[in-house]
């Protein structure tokens, strides 16, 4: 993409600005967060192209990139960031996007595991760390994966058997039911 | 004294040893701490990175109990207490979607939050003038230099306008304060607040043991016997995810390393690491009590 001749479109910045609730267009691509990012490793793209890609328009290849599921959310850019920007409130706001278009992510295991924690934290109002990690499993086919640590924690009483869920879950139902347009 | 007590969902899990051994150190100083009652999941990372809803209204929730409840509130977990203070920061900020989250919130709890819970982490109510006179007359056992690296990892400083308790985020100094406080000798080094990969040790367990691998190898450098964490997700990929070849560090909880140093029992805590931490505290004449 950056060797080819690009006409900037700005239908993407409105949205996601608003999404993100991050200034995107302030960036004026200094490199910091590329700079400090632990993972750029595992990226294609870095940091500060994530940004600028937004401010392009550039709208499939972000969606279909890693670096918006690999970030770690450890806020190390937004912490640095002249300009007060969180990339990582961006990626989540482009992850959300690009499961709301049905494009499959990129690093498919990484939504897996965000899909089964909320989905354990919605259904008992506790996430129960036994279950999530077998539903991840289940999703993933990765049954070996693990596998003997799961074991060594287990050992030493690290995971509970029975999942724990709160007491009162007509309350958090109702909390659940305000959400409107939501990804689950 | 008096806190609320929030102590999320790890904590009542993989991490037990963390808020058991937070409840008993604060009992020893004679801070009460109450739990929360009812308590839900505050939605971590995977709440704020695929549901802007529930990345605001899990924590609120907790936050319209706090409120209730009138004590500060105390948390452990570095994850659920970024995104308590990440949702304090967006309701008090104000706004139209904060407002309206306001409102879905108090038709189902009854209660709206007026913004005026101090939501508050382990290493911040320590070093609290007066928490830390308590500790000083509580003293029972000094750790004799003992080397130790404290580990920061991310939330608990970053973004420093929400989150960090600290007066320079990218160089804290309290838990290093603490620790000299009871005789350890902390390190200075280079990987005190780099990410450990958190949440990514389940989908990528590979990137996770790189990442690890650079914070041991760093801390071992620096001469460090031990890391001491204050966040249970650090300490789970720190304790379990150490690349073969060299002897594992043992990975202590700030609350453990202080709680010996009161005199507390810590080998129920200790026996839950996968890298049992008691042949260094004997080897040290540190060996907790049996």
């Amino acid at each position: 993409m950056a060797a080819q001749q690009v006409v900037p479109s700005p239908h993407l910045v409105t949205p996601v600005t608003k999404l993100s609730g991050q200034p995107v267009n302030r960036c004026y691509q200094c490199h910091k967060c590329t700079a400090g990012c632990p993972v750029t490793a595992a990226m294609d793209l870095m940091p500060h192209q994530v940004v600028r890609y937004v401010q392009l328009g550039l709208e499939e290849d972000l969606l279909k990139s890693k670096t918006i599921w690999q970030c770690a959310a450890c806020r190390t850019c937004i912490s640095r960031c002249p300009n007060g920007i969180d990339i990582a409130a961006i990626n989540d706001a482009l992850k959300q996007r690009a499961l709301a278009r049905g494009i499959q992510p990129a690093l498919p295991e990484v939504a897996a595991f965000h899909q089964v924690f909320l989905a354990s934290a919605k259904s008992k109002g506790r996430v129960h760390e036994l279950g999530m990690m077998i539903a991840f499993k289940l999703k993933t086919s990765t049954y070996l994966q693990d596998v003997p640590l799961g074991l060594k924690m287990f050992r030493r009483r690290k995971l509970r058997l029975l999942p724990e869920g709160i007491k009162n879950r007509q309350r958090f139902r109702a909390l659940l039911q305000g959400e409107k347009g939501g990804q689950q | 004294m008096r806190l609320s007590y929030y102590p999320g969902c790890s904590l009542h899990s993989t991490a037990a040893e963390f808020s058991a051994s937070t409840e008993a150190l604060f009992q020893a100083l004679g801070v009460e701490l109450r739990e929360l009652d009812d308590w839900c999941c505050c939605g971590a990372t995977s709440g704020h990175s695929l549901n802007g809803y529930l990345s605001h209204a899990l924590p609120l929730y907790n936050l319209v109990l706090a409120e209730a409840a009138g004590d500060d509130l105390l948390v452990p977990c570095a994850a659920c207490y970024n995104s308590l203070r990440a949702a304090h920061s967006f309701m008090t900020a104000g706004g139209e979607e904060a407002a309206d989250l306001n409102h879905q919130v108090a038709a189902a709890l009854g209660r709206a939050y007026q913004g005026q819970v101090r939501v508050r982490h382990v290493i911040d109510v320590l070093a609290d003038p007066g928490v830390e006179q308590l500790l000083k007359e509580h003293r029972r056992k000094d750790l004799a230099g003992f080397a130790l690296a404290s580990y920061y990892g991310c939330l608990l400083t970053r973004p420093p306008k929400v989150a960090s308790f600290e007066a320079n985020p990218e160089q804290p100094q309290l838990m290093d304060r603490l620790l000299t406080l009871v005789g350890g000798r902390p390190v200075a080094w280079s990987h005190k607040n780099e990410c450990c990969g958190a949440s990514l040790a389940i989908p990528q367990p590979r990137l996770v043991e790189e990442l690890v691998g650079k914070i041991v190898t760093a801390a071992r450098r620096a001469g460090a016997q031990a890391i001491v964490t204050a966040c249970p997700l650090c300490q789970t990929n720190l304790d379990s995810r150490q690349p073969a070849g060299s002897e594992a560090l043992p990975i202590f909880f700030i609350t453990e390393i202080l709680g010996l140093a009161v005199g507390l029992d810590a080998t129920p805590w200790l026996k839950k690491h996968l890298v049992d931490p008691r042949p260094l505290l004997q080897q040290q004449g540190l060996q907790a009590v049996s």
